[in-house]
C-alpha cells in the first residue's frame, strides 16, 4: 500500500456521507437495480407475512389435496395442477398447495441467508478490526484461524455435519451457524485490510495519544470507517448463503420436512421432471430471481459505496 | 514465506482440521458402534462393538492412532477377528465391509473426471469471454456478457442441470441421463456421459471466471506497457497475449483457492446426474451415519483443498518472477514503519 493511496482511502468519512447517501439513492434508481429493489420488497413481505399470503389463495404448506391429484399421484390437470384453487399447482405425490410452498420457502430462504449474514459479518468485523489494528500475534491468529476455516470443505463439511445433528433439534439453527462459521474469512480480510489503512491516519494516533482506549477507536473511528465495507461485503454474499441453503436442502441434508424450502422442493422435483417439470420450474425459479436480485442490489451498492469498484 | 514455511503453515492447517472434524463427529451424540452392535443392544455388546472398532479409547489417542494408520496403517478388531486397514488408512466401514481409503480410490475417478473437465471448460469459457469484454468495454457486447455472468453466477448449478437433463436427455434423447462410464474403457463414452455435468459446472464458474478476467484485463490493458507496446507499433492481438499472460497467476490461483466449491460442485452433479463419484457416497454415508466414511471423505477433501492452496502459493513465483524477489527488496522504506 502506498501513501497516496493510504491517504486516499483513510480520508475521514463524515463529510462525505450525505454525499455519498444521496449517490447510492441515485444509483438504486435506474430501472435495473430498482426492479431488483422491489423483487427483494416483495420476497422479503411474502417472507414476513407468509400465513397470509398463501392465504390469499385459501391455502397453507401442510395440508394434503388428493383430490387435486391424477390417481397416478402426478397433478391432476395443465401445468402441473394450475387452477384457480392452487396458483401455481400442487406438489406431485402429496398434492400439497405449491404457491404456498413457494410462499413459505421464501421465509426459510430469507431467514436462514440473514441469520447467517449476521453471523459472519459480525465474526468477520469483530476478528477484521482487531487483526488490523493491532497487528503482530493478533494478526497472525487470525490469519491462521482464516487458513483452517478456508481449508475445510465447506459443503462436503455441512453434508457431513448433518448426519450427527440430532434429528429433533431445529435444522434451521444448524444452517445459520455452519454458514456464518464459515462465513466470515472474506469479510474479515477485508476490514483488516481497510482498518490498517484507517489506523494509520493522524487522527487514530492523536486520540491514541489522547489516552483512547481500544474500544473506543474501534467503535468511534474505525467501525463509521470500514462500515461501507461492511454493507457492501454483506450484500454481496448474501445470495450465496441463499443458494447455500437450498443447495443443502436440494442435498436432503438441510432443513427437514414439513417445513416448506425451495431447495428440497428442487432436490423432490428430480424425480418428476419428466411428467410434472413445473414442479421444478417454480420453486427453481423464486430461487433464482430472488438470489439474481440480491446479485444486482449487491452490485448496484457496491458500485454506489465504491468508487473504486465502480463500472469493473 | 519460503516454500517449506508454507508447507509446514500448511500440514498445521490440516492437523487443526483434522483435530476440528475429528473431535466434532465422534464426540457429536452418533454413536458408530450402535449401528454394528445388533438388535437388542445389550451394554456388553455395545462395549465389545466400541472396542472392536477401536472406540474405547479417550477420543485424542483416537485421532493419533487414527493419523498413525494414515502413515503405517492400522489393524482393528479383538479377540481373535482382525480386520487390517493398509497405509494410507482414513478409517474402515463396518456397514460397507470396506476401508475408506478403498472406498475413495473407487469413487475418486469420477468425481475427478467430472472436477477436471469442468476447470477446463470453465477457464476457456470465462478467459474468452472476459478478455471479449473486456476488448468491447462499454459497447453492447460487454454489457450482454457482464449482464449474462450475473445472470449465469445466479442459477443454481443443480437447476441448470436438471434444465440440461430435462432438455437433452429426455426431450430430445440426444445426450445420455446419467451413468459414468470410465475413461479407460470408452474414452468416448466417458465425454459424452460428462458433457452435461460439465457444462453444468462451467456455467456457474465460466460466470465468475468471466467477471474477474474482464475487470484484470480492463486494469491490464491500461497499464503503461500496454501503451507502450502500442507507441511501439505492436498489434493489438500481440498486447492482448501480454495481457492474458499477466492474467494466468490470478485465474490459476483462483481455480486453487476454488477447489472446495469445486468439490462441492461435483457433489452436486453427481447428484444431479447419478454419477456413482465421491460426492454420492458421502450422501449415502449421511443417511445410515456411517461415520468413518463422512470423517474420511471430508479430511481427504480438506487435504485436497491444502494442497491445491500450496500449490498456487508455490507456483506463483514461477509465473510472476516479481513473487520470486526476495521481500526485502520489495519494501519501501515507508512500509516498514509499523502502526504503533
Amino acid at each position: 500500500m502506498t501513501t497516496q493511496e493510504a491517504a486516499g482511502l483513510g480520508e475521514p468519512a463524515a463529510p462525505e456521507e450525505p454525499a455519498r447517501r444521496s449517490e447510492l439513492w441515485h444509483r438504486l434508481r435506474r430501472p435495473v437495480p430498482l426492479a431488483a429493489l422491489v423483487v427483494i420488497v416483495v420476497s422479503v413481505i411474502a417472507a414476513a407475512a407468509a400465513p397470509f399470503v398463501a392465504g390469499l389463495s385459501g391455502n397453507d404448506p401442510f395440508t394434503y389435496h388428493p383430490e387435486a391429484l391424477s390417481p397416478t399421484t402426478a397433478p391432476a390437470g395443465i401445468l402441473g395442477g394450475v387452477s384457480a384453487e392452487h396458483w401455481f399447482g400442487v406438489e406431485p405425490g402429496t398434492g400439497r398447495d405449491l404457491f404456498s410452498l413457494v410462499v413459505y420457502g421464501a421465509r426459510t430462504s430469507l431467514l436462514i441467508g440473514l441469520g447467517s449474514t449476521v453471523i459472519a459479518t459480525i465474526i468477520g468485523v469483530v476478528l477484521g478490526i482487531v487483526a488490523g489494528a493491532r497487528g503482530g500475534w493478533a494478526e497472525k491468529v487470525v490469519g491462521f484461524a482464516t487458513d483452517v476455516t478456508l481449508g475445510f470443505p465447506f459443503l462436503i463439511f455441512a453434508i457431513a455435519l448433518s448426519a450427527i445433528f440430532p434429528v429433533d433439534a431445529p435444522r434451521e439453527l444448524m444452517l445459520i451457524g455452519v454458514l456464518g462459521l464459515f462465513g466470515w474469512p472474506s469479510i474479515a480480510r477485508v476490514v483488516a485490510a481497510e482498518t490498517r489503512v484507517v489506523a494509520r491516519q493522524p487522527y487514530v494516533t492523536a486520540s491514541r495519544v489522547m489516552g483512547a482506549r481500544f474500544g473506543h477507536i474501534f467503535r468511534h473511528q474505525v467501525l463509521p470507517n470500514v462500515t461501507p465495507t461492511i454493507i457492501i461485503y454483506s450484500c454481496i454474499s448474501l445470495p450465496g448463503r441463499i443458494s447455500a441453503e437450498a443447495t443443502l436442502s436440494f442435498l436432503g441434508v438441510g432443513v427437514l420436512p414439513p417445513t416448506p424450502s425451495w431447495g428440497r422442493s428442487i432436490g423432490d422435483a428430480i424425480n418428476w421432471v419428466t411428467v410434472d417439470p413445473m414442479f421444478l420450474i417454480f420453486p427453481a425459479g423464486a430461487l433464482f430471481i430472488v438470489t439474481f436480485a440480491f446479485n444486482i442490489l449487491g452490485d448496484a451498492i457496491r458500485d454506489a459505496l465504491d468508487p473504486r469498484k465502480a463500472g469493473r | 514465506m519460503s516454500g517449506l514455511l508454507r508447507a509446514i503453515r500448511g500440514l498445521a492447517v490440516l492437523f487443526v482440521v483434522v483435530a476440528l472434524t475429528y473431535a466434532i463427529f465422534y464426540l457429536g451424540p452418533a454413536d458408530p458402534a450402535l449401528a454394528m452392535c445388533g438388535k437388542p443392544c445389550s451394554p456388553e455388546n455395545l462395549e465389545a462393538a466400541r472396542e472392536f472398532m477401536g472406540f474405547s479409547d479417550p477420543w485424542w489417542q483416537q485421532m493419533l492412532t487414527f493419523i498413525g494408520g494414515i502413515f503405517t496403517g492400522r489393524s482393528f478388531g479383538s479377540a481373535g477377528v482382525v480386520i487390517d486397514c493398509a497405509a494410507p488408512c482414513l478409517g474402515y466401514s463396518f456397514q460397507m465391509h470396506q476401508s475408506v481409503t478403498s472406498l475413495i480410490i473407487e469413487r475418486f475417478p469420477v468425481s475427478v473426471s467430472v472436477a477436471l473437465g469442468a476447470i477446463v471448460l470453465q477457464t476457456i469459457v470465462g478467459v474468452g469471454l472476459g478478455a471479449l469484454a473486456a476488448r468491447k468495454q462499454g459497447t453492447v457486447l460487454d454489457r450482454a456478457i457482464t449482464g449474462g455472468a450475473v445472470f449465469a453466477a445466479s442459477a443454481p448449478s443443480y437447476v441448470v442441470g436438471l434444465l440440461l437433463l430435462l432438455v437433452f436427455a429426455f426431450t430430445w434423447g440426444i445426450m445420455p441421463s446419467g451413468d459414468y462410464v470410465a475413461f479407460t474403457d470408452n474414452p468416448i463414452g466417458w465425454a459424452t456421459h460428462l458433457v452435461l455435468p460439465w457444462i453444468t459446472l462451467a456455467i456457474l464458474n465460466g460466470a465468475v471466471y468471466a467477471r474477474l478476467v474482464r475487470s484484470s484485463m480492463i486494469e491490464q490493458l491500461g497499464l503503461d506497457y500496454a501503451r507502450t507496446s502500442r507507441a511501439a507499433g505492436l498489434g493489438e492481438r500481440r498486447i492482448d497475449g501480454y495481457a492474458l499472460r499477466n492474467l494466468a497467476l490470478p485465474v490459476m490461483t483462483l481455480t486453487a483457492l476454488d477447489v472446495g466449491a469445486l468439490l462441492g460442485g461435483t457433489v452436486i452433479t453427481e447428484r444431479v446426474f447419478g454419477l456413482p463419484g465421491m460426492g454420492l457416497l458421502l450422501i449415502s454415508a449421511t443417511g445410515t451415519v456411517d461415520l468413518p466414511i463422512i470423517v474420511g471423505t471430508t479430511l481427504f477433501s480438506a487435504a485436497l483443498i491444502v494442497i491445491a492452496n500450496l500449490v498456487a502459493d508455490l507456483l506463483g513465483p514461477l509465473l510472476d518472477r516479481r513473487l520470486a524477489a526476495p521481500r526485502s527488496a520489495l519494501r519501501t522504506p515507508r512500509q516498514k514503519v509499523k502502526n504503533s
